[in-house]
């Protein structure tokens, strides 16, 4: 589902900041990211959901080869790919309900249509009564429930999350933990980042560990 | 638990994926309306900026509209009075009228006669005690030669004027055309003032629209950047703001048309009063159906085009960096 083989990413003002990441995550499977601060996590789920281009190498995500994916079909491969982020990026003028149905309108989906898969995805992260507030009128673990159905709503095979439980208490964290895991059970392909250690350990999945840009580490889980 | 969907979907048929695509469009212009009404006052600044813009054209082809059917009228009016001698009796005038009449050039002749002359000038009003002190009509018999269309040529018209000096009955021939054709000129002045001004407010009205798209995406920044995480093609997001443009445009033209509009009514007033004095009526002619229809698709097409190039300046579309 996703592949990636000898890819760079480099910043003109920064250097390299992956170097020769190659790897693969078949249909169905959860998988979290882990290295220090720096390492390039954040930057290999971009180049995932094509919010960046690699440098050199080929990935492939979901049959689509995205270096040679032309522009105009970026939408189109990014409807496939749904992203979580540690700072939510909710849009805070809008309600919960038309947050999560933004991606579904985009793609000029019916009304009713959309009503009805926002309340299948809220009522799946436990905020189905919430749906009239705005996101400043949350809890962090709320809101990040919030980015979790707005990436979950369109139905994607693929879903990547950034240290989605960075500010969240333990508790709070283990929840989506849970959450993901669900997600996992009908067939989603998962790539988690995140710095929570302890409970990556508590949850024996597939581990992939950067440092300084390289792939040290891929342990199996059970 | 939801599950991911399967990529093979059921393609909608032909007609119904037309009428999707309709409906979104409906429902996206409204949508942009709403939102340009949810801002009323910056919204009426930009719509009335533009509006004046597009007033000022519009009042100066009005005009000059105006004044060339003020000058069709006076072209039905003599070409050439010949004013005969003050000797020269009613009875004598006739059978000259007649002689003229004869004439290839001359396509109507008209008498005017001392008292009816005088008649007029004292319906013009203001000189009544002067004419009072007159024992005397002072006012000689005028003659009222219009050419025929073929021989109205200024040569030729004074190559006429000449002829009618040489009769006896002759005191003087005034040619209206000389001032007439300046008026023509004048006419043809405001004109070209009217596509220069056009062209040079039009660009003004998409420089204002242009400003307004621009500063909207920068407004929206973060909405558009969310939209193109979550797959919106540019399209998409390109869609709203070009729509807001048409709308400022649409807007801006009826403000114009309703500037132009009062301005003549205010105007028909004092229009009536100065042509009563010249013992005639003069409705003030609008814009037309057709000229509004120009004005409101002149308008929509500036408003579009200010939004595109705004829109394609500001907004790169689904792009990594
Ligand atoms: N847009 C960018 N321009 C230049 N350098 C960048 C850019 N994005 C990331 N980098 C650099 O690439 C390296 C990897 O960054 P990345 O954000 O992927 O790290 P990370 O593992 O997610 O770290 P953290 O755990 O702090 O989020 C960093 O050294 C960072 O400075
Ligand atoms: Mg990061």
């Amino acid at each position: 589902m996703i592949q990636f083989e000898h890819v760079f990413k480099r910043y003109p003002e920064r250097g390299e900041a992956l170097t020769n990441i190659s790897f693969e995550m078949k249909v169905g499977e959860m998988a979290f990211l882990t290295g220090p601060s720096g390492a390039g996590k954040s930057t290999l789920l971009r180049l995932i959901g094509l919010l960046e281009r690699p440098t050199r190498g080929d990935i492939v995500v979901n049959g689509r080869n995205l270096a040679t994916l032309p522009r105009d079909r970026i939408p189109y491969h990014r409807r496939d790919v749904g992203m979580i982020f540690q700072d939510h990026r909710l849009l805070p003028d809008r309600s919960v309900f038309d947050n999560v149905a933004l991606p579904l309108v985009v793609t000029g989906l019916g009304h009713k249509e959309v009503g009805r898969r926002v309340r299948a995805a809220l009522d799946q992260v436990g905020l189905l009564k919430r749906e009239r507030a705005v996101p400043v009128a949350l809890s962090g673990g709320e809101q990040q429930r919030v980015g979790i159905a707005r990436a979950v709503v369109g139905r994607p095979p693929v879903l990547l999350a950034d240290e989605p439980t960075g500010n969240l208490d333990p508790e709070l964290s283990k929840e989506i933990f849970q959450l993901f895991e669900r997600f996992q059970y009908v067939g989603v392909t998962l790539l988690i980042a995140t710095h929570d250690l302890a409970l990556v350990r508590s949850m024996h999945y597939r581990t992939f560990s950067l440092g300084e840009g390289r792939l040290v580490n891929d342990t199996r889980g059970w | 638990m939801l599950k991911p969907h399967s990529r093979r979907r059921r393609l909608p048929k032909l007609a119904e994926q037309f009428q999707i695509w309709l409906m979104q469009h409906v429902q996206n212009a409204l949508a942009t309306l709403g939102r340009l009404f949810d801002t009323p006052v910056p919204t009426g600044m930009t719509v009335a900026v533009i509006g004046i813009s597009l007033a000022f054209p519009a009042a100066l082809y009005v005009l000059a509209d105006n004044l060339r059917t003020m000058a069709g009228s006076w072209d039905q009016t003599a070409a050439i009075s010949l004013f005969l001698r003050y000797d020269i009796t009613d009875a004598a005038a006739t059978p000259l009228a007649e002689q003229l009449r004869k004439w290839p050039e001359i396509a109507r002749v008209d008498i005017i006669s001392r008292d009816s002359a005088l008649n007029e000038f004292r319906a013009l009003g203001g000189f009544e005690e002067a004419l009072e002190q007159l024992k005397n009509n002072p006012l000689p018999i005028v003659v009222a030669i219009y050419p025929h269309a073929a021989f109205a040529a200024p040569a030729q018209l004074e190559t006429l004027q000449n002829k009618l000096l040489r009769l006896q009955e002759a005191d003087f021939a005034r040619m209206d055309t000389v001032w007439l054709q300046r008026f023509q000129a004048i006419l043809d002045l405001i004109q070209t003032g009217v596509v220069l001004l056009g062209g040079l407010l039009g660009m003004g009205v998409l420089l204002i629209v242009g400003n307004t798209i621009r500063l909207e995406i920068l407004n929206r920044r973060i909405e558009i950047e969310i939209m193109e995480l979550v797959g919106a093609t540019s399209a998409f997001i390109r869609r709203p703001f070009l729509y807001a443009g048409a709308w400022y445009g649409l807007l801006g033209g009826l403000t114009a048309w309703l500037l132009v509009t009062l301005a003549l009514i205010l105007l028909q007033g004092s229009v009536s009063r100065l042509a009563s004095l010249y013992r005639s009526e003069f409705p003030l002619a609008g814009l037309g159906i057709s000229e509004t229809l120009i004005v409101l698709s002149g308008s929509i097409a500036l408003g579009l085009i200010g939004s595109w190039i705004a829109v394609e300046r500001h907004l790169h579309g689904t792009e990594p960096n």
